[in-house]
């Protein structure tokens, strides 16, 4: 069914009885082209493009709890295409891009609000790194405007410009960031990719593969065996977990990122501010709770809960930045586990298993990589060559000498 | 959660820094002929385990002394802690 005000006006009229399921819940077949491991948001993506831009629908995706359980319902929503290397930027301005047209491709609506994403800074040092990491975005086809004091103080006159430590002296300012609905977006490509004939299988969890002669031929899962041409795992949080039945070891670590929800309040905040002397990033939702967080707990952990010390450091972020946000209350706290890999950047790439292929490695980064994780992984997948814009993001990269280290700090696993 | 220092007692884990996975003691040897490939593994291939988990935590607000702290990753529950140094010396290094 296609949705439209006349759909609306339609089944308004008719008692609303003619909606029907978004999508089918199939039995598994023993036998698929593609297996997918990891219902989330990058595994529906790449099902939905594998079908829709290559044409293979012989395709399923093995989620171990309902779609959309994990990650893509657990961040803070945020979409942006302001990042500095070569080997990153034009992957997220191509993220961008399809968030563009996400919503009229799926004929779902994902809420894109194109709000706007400023990255403050607090010294000359910074202004300078602001305006070259603008340069790198404008030179990839995105947009960046380098706001001074006055032009910001216009947009955010709450900010604390004069704080003694920190202040503040301006941002860059990315017109096109802004944030989505993170639910629907799982949503709206798992009916894309079930109306074009991939099955979704819920409750199926991935327990084995089935590896001969350095070969992957199929599954093992909790609902039996399921054989494949190639199997695509995409399970960011657990990687280290998944990969590990087929023997590899990966340059990543699993950690825990916490958000926070206060009460709703009256439209304060324009769109995304990003804190540049701590680490502290807040939007308002549409319901008018501001939704923020900052750093990762720093051990390792599978808990999906944090502790209470990062809860205060973020805040303490929160009130350096923005003091007039100190009275909200904070009403729900959660932890999702993110893969952090040892450069900041992530994987799409096959492994040394012919047949198995990985994506991964997402960081702090993963919700607004959704769009393009799934197009390039599909492309790898269907074509088994790297997608142009993601030719970097290869697992041996260590190895080669060639990371893709965003922030300039070397091999540590609490980056983003 | 809470740290039972083997020297001070029990200390709130916010007076620590973690460095990570505890395989970072066995530094490899660097004239080794594979000795690239070993650095890799020792600098990126790190232990992830869903469960028992030994990593170094360093007590930077207190002694300042380095630990080598068995976490368990699925409950955040601390089974062990030793002194990194210890745990260095049993491994063959000399301090």
């Amino acid at each position: 069914m296609r949705y439209s005000v006349l759909q609306i006006l339609r089944q308004g009229l008719t008692g609303n009885r003619g909606w029907k399921p978004v999508w089918r819940e199939p039995d598994p077949k023993p036998h698929y082209d593609i297996v997918i491991v990891g219902g989330g948001g990058h595994g529906l993506a790449t099902a939905y493009y594998l079908a829709a831009v290559h044409g293979l629908t012989d395709v399923a995706v093995l989620e171990k709890g309902w779609l959309g359980s994990g990650n893509v319902g657990r961040n803070t929503t945020i979409v942006r295409s302001n990042y500095l290397l070569p080997g990153n930027q034009p992957f997220y301005e191509l993220s961008m891009r399809l968030w563009e047209g996400l919503e009229q491709e799926l004929n779902y609506n994902a809420m894109v609000s194109q709000r706007g994403i400023i990255n403050l800074y607090h010294s000359d040092a910074q202004r300078d790194a602001a305006a070259r990491r603008g340069n790198a975005m404008i030179l990839s086809g995105a947009d960046a405007v380098l706001l001074g004091r006055d032009a910001l103080r216009e947009k955010c006159p709450f900010l604390d410009f004069d704080n003694e430590r920190f202040p503040i002296m301006g941002g860059l300012w990315q017109p096109r960031g802004g944030t989505v609905r993170h639910d629907a977006v799982a949503w709206g490509y798992a009916r894309g990719a079930d109306r074009r004939g991939v099955d979704l299988i819920q409750n199926c969890e991935v327990t084995g593969f089935d590896i001969a002669n350095g070969v992957c031929r199929g599954v093992e899962t909790s609902c039996g065996a399921i054989r494949a041409n190639r199997v695509a795992v995409c399970v960011a949080g657990s990687s280290g977990r998944v990969m590990g039945h087929a023997g590899l070891r990966l340059p990543i670590e699993s950690h825990v990122l916490q958000a926070f929800v206060t009460e709703g309040l009256k439209p304060a905040i324009p769109g995304v501010i990003t804190f540049g002397a701590g680490h502290f990033y807040v939007s308002q939702s549409d319901k008018g709770g501001l939704v923020f967080g900052g750093d990762i707990d720093g051990y390792n952990t599978y808990a999906q809960r944090g502790n209470l010390p990062t809860l205060e450091d973020v805040c303490e972020g929160g009130m350096a930045v923005m003091p007039m946000i100190g009275r909200a209350r904070v009403l729900r706290i959660w932890g999702g586990l993110v893969d952090m890999s040892m450069d900041g950047s992530p994987f799409i790439d096959r492994t040394p298993v012919e047949g198995l292929y990985f994506n991964g490695g997402w960081n702090y980064g993963g919700f607004k990589a959704t769009p393009a994780s799934g197009y390039c992984y599909a492309h790898l997948i269907a074509t088994g060559a790297p997608h142009p814009v993601a030719t970097g993001m290869r697992l041996d990269r260590f190895e080669r000498g060639a990371p893709i280290d965003e922030k300039g700090a070397g091999a540590q696993p609490n980056l983003h | 959660m809470l740290i039972d220092h083997p020297l001070l007692g029990p200390r709130d884990a916010q007076e620590f820094v973690v460095l990570g996975d505890a395989g970072l003691i066995d530094r490899p040897d660097r004239q080794a002929g594979d000795a690239a490939r070993r650095f890799h593994e020792y600098l990126h291939l790190r232990n992830n385990p869903a469960g028992e988990h030994r990593e170094l935590w360093f007590h930077e607000q207190g002694d300042r002394s380095w630990l080598v702290v068995t976490r368990d990753t699925l409950t955040h529950e601390i089974l062990r802690v030793e002194l990194a140094r210890d745990v260095a010396v049993a491994r063959g290094r000399d301090r």
